[in-house]
């Protein structure tokens, strides 16, 4: 089959000793990224993206690149679970559900089996999303290969449409953050006319704001002043990991093997969905309550109850890099940086890519199988390790992780300006998160913004300025027909239990 | 509890930032309207796209305002305790401090400050603790970024002294 031979040349490339270091590089910095807290997947990626800039120009260096932040993220997927199950705190969002039963197992003298299960679960899920990966996105990208730009502006439409329908929250909240992150898309010089938008006479405002400072800003500073005020004190638990333990609990997870095929299922399906992770693990370990035996143990440390979030929440940040590759929209914020570092080092995502750079889409491909099993080792061995970095001061961690982003932030243009823009960006993303507008949304808009825009004028150049192009036809039209579906779903919703009501 | 004072409500906050949020949706649209947001001869002017973008932050802006307006419940929700705005200030001044210091004192000195700051004023660690931390996390920092990496980050007049640039 094609795909297999695609693959193995992409193991080809992936197995190179380079890459291989990488890899465990990439992975234990995620996982450390995952841990700690201020810094996750998406601005950890955001601040060691300047790092690959000179890497990328080698040849052969972009896959290398690719290879070094896809396994942070998947480290920082790895890592999340830690700080869930020994300290009750969770490292990211999708990891809260993991905090259910995986703490309390924890309390019971069984963190080792929990972070077995939690380890081996997300392992899996990853394993069954990269699978489906292998295999739908050549399919994808051949069938987007007849994308024109009014198709192009409806899957991104699609895209935005689904986080204001389906996120749930305020959806007027979720519309604000999206189009300040278009505005701020916006600022700079207009690539098509030559016009300056809302740069107001500054020079400073000429390259417009890169997106790279906003998630440094927004998620780096932002949360650590919210840890700030939450008062962290870490009273872990301790986690015995031993061959034993390891071993005992692998045993015990074929039982529940239902679970880990429908979480997996379910968070392959959310992930290509933007905002998918986080839903997904609440979802999936909703629906391992329900249809287990003993569902009613949940809560009080049942291994199924971790086995289901993490598995779910795993394969839906896998899954989320599907129709990043392959249509050029990220389904996550962390995905939306690994787009944002693919066009920074002169890619272009999208189907071209699959005809144009076989070698970098399958040896990234590749690297995700690697990556995972890499991770899973690192993740069971180092353990102890990783608990004693949490065991550090908030007081030495906070002011040290503030001083990476600043140097993440100064690395991206060697500008002080955007040190100053990130400080700015922080205080928006605290008082964004305290009034729980997302902020997914925003970043996602910031890195498409200008791809958005411009398919968008071309689409209506085409037809003179009639917005009925993008219902020209069956495929451009369903994909707008959906994308308004989903837009107005809450509403549809609402309506249809109305009328169901009445009868 | 005394302690618990709040320093500002939810409903508050909510309405200062929705207005907020309105005024930069204005001040979108009203630099769209200066470029033009029009059909022009070839095409969308380029104004066109940001016009609804700012228009769609007001709307969206508005009815979070009134929302929250019409949410008297939010009223009494505590935004921040004066104790958590107190502990978030004592941190964000020393942030703003340090990053208008890097500056004039460069990355290097002015992080080692930070964290000092950091650890002496949160941590309430001793003088003979805080020194090795802080110098020894930017000595570290410099390895890194400036040998391993060769990424160079702006320098001061300690570098210069010590012939490091």
């Amino acid at each position: 089959m094609e795909e297999i031979n695609a693959l193995l040349h992409g193991f080809e490339v992936a197995l190179s000793p380079f890459n291989l270091m990488l890899m465990f590089v990439g992975v234990t910095l995620g996982i450390i990224i995952g841990v700690l807290p201020g810094l996750g997947g998406a601005n950890g990626v955001a601040i060691l993206l300047p790092l690959t800039f000179t890497m990328a120009q080698q040849p052969g260096g972009t896959t290398s690149a690719i290879i070094l932040l896809s396994c942070i993220y998947w480290g920082a997927l790895f890592g999340g679970a830690i700080t869930s199950i020994l300290f009750n705190i969770p490292g990211e969002p999708w990891s809260v559900a993991t905090t259910f039963d995986g703490h309390p197992l924890a309390q019971q003298g069984r963190a080792g089996t929990a972070l077995t299960a939690a380890f081996t679960s997300s392992f899996v899920g990853a394993l069954i999303a990269v699978i489906m990966i292998t295999f739908l996105s050549p399919v994808v990208a051949g069938f987007a290969l007849r994308f024109g730009p009014p198709e192009f502006f409806s899957v991104y439409l699609l895209t935005f449409c689904a986080f204001v329908g389906m996120a749930g929250g305020n959806a007027a909240k979720t519309v604000a953050s999206m189009m300040i992150g278009f505005a701020l898309a916006a600022v700079g010089l207009d690539s098509v006319t030559g016009t300056l938008r809302l740069t107001f006479g500054t020079t400073v405002l000429l390259k417009g704001f890169d997106f790279l400072i906003a998630v440094i800003g927004l998620f780096g500073i932002g949360e650590i002043l919210e840890t700030l005020e939450e008062g962290l004190a870490f009273k872990g638990a301790q986690a015995r990991m031993n061959t034993k333990v390891v071993v005992e609990t692998w045993k015990e997870l074929p039982r529940y093997w239902a679970t880990s095929l429908r979480s997996a299922a379910v968070g392959c399906f959310m992930g290509i969905v933007p905002g998918g992770a986080t839903p997904a693990s609440f979802m999936s370990y909703g629906l391992a309550r329900r249809f287990s035996k003993d569902g009613r143990d949940f809560g009080n440390g049942k291994v199924e109850g971790v086995v289901a979030p993490e598995t779910a929440a795993h394969a839906a940040g896998t899954a989320a890099l599907l129709p990043m590759i392959t249509l050029g929209v990220p389904g996550s914020p962390t995905a939306a940086v690994l787009l944002g570092g693919l066009l920074i080092w002169g890619l272009q995502p999208g189907p071209l890519l699959f005809v144009e750079k076989p070698e970098f889409v399958w040896g990234l491909i590749a690297s995700m199988y690697l990556g995972n099993i890499v991770g899973l080792i690192v993740v069971l061995t180092c353990v102890p390790l990783l608990a004693a970095i949490l065991r550090i001061p908030f007081s030495i961690i906070a002011p040290v992780i503030i001083v990476i982003c600043a140097i993440g932030a100064f690395t991206v243009h060697n500008s002080m300006f955007d040190v100053y823009l990130m400080v700015v960006f922080g205080v928006i993303g605290y008082a964004f998160k305290k009034l729980r507008y997302p902020l997914a949304p925003l970043v996602l808009a910031l890195v498409l913004g200008d791809r958005a825009e411009e398919n968008f004028r071309n689409a209506i150049k085409g037809s003179q300025g009639d917005l009925l192009v993008f219902f020209s036809n069956a495929l451009v039209g369903s994909l707008t027909g959906l994308a308004l579906v989903l837009l107005f779903w809450p509403l549809l919703n609402a309506g249809w239990r109305v009328v169901a009501r009445k009868r | 509890m005394e302690g618990e004072r709040s320093a500002a409500s939810v409903r508050a906050v909510e309405m200062g930032v929705a207005a907020l949020v309105f005024l930069f949706g204005a001040v979108v649209v009203f630099d769209s309207g200066r470029i033009g947001a029009r059909w022009g001869e070839d095409g969308p002017q380029p104004g066109y796209f940001p016009l609804y973008v700012g228009l769609l932050i007001c709307f969206a802006s508005v009815v979070v305002f009134a929302r929250a307006l019409r949410d008297p419940s939010l009223a009494s929700k505590s935004f921040v305790s004066r104790e958590s705005l107190k502990k978030i200030l004592t941190v964000l001044v020393p942030t703003v401090v340090y990053v208008a210091l890097i500056k004039y004192l460069g990355f290097y000195v002015a992080s080692t400050l930070y964290i000092a700051y950091f650890m002496w004023q949160l941590g309430k660690y001793p003088w003979i603790k805080i020194l090795p931390v802080a110098v020894g996390v930017s000595v570290v920092f410099f390895l890194i970024f400036e040998t391993w990496f060769q990424v160079p980050l702006p320098k001061g007049p300690l570098e210069a002294a010590l012939g490091l640039n």
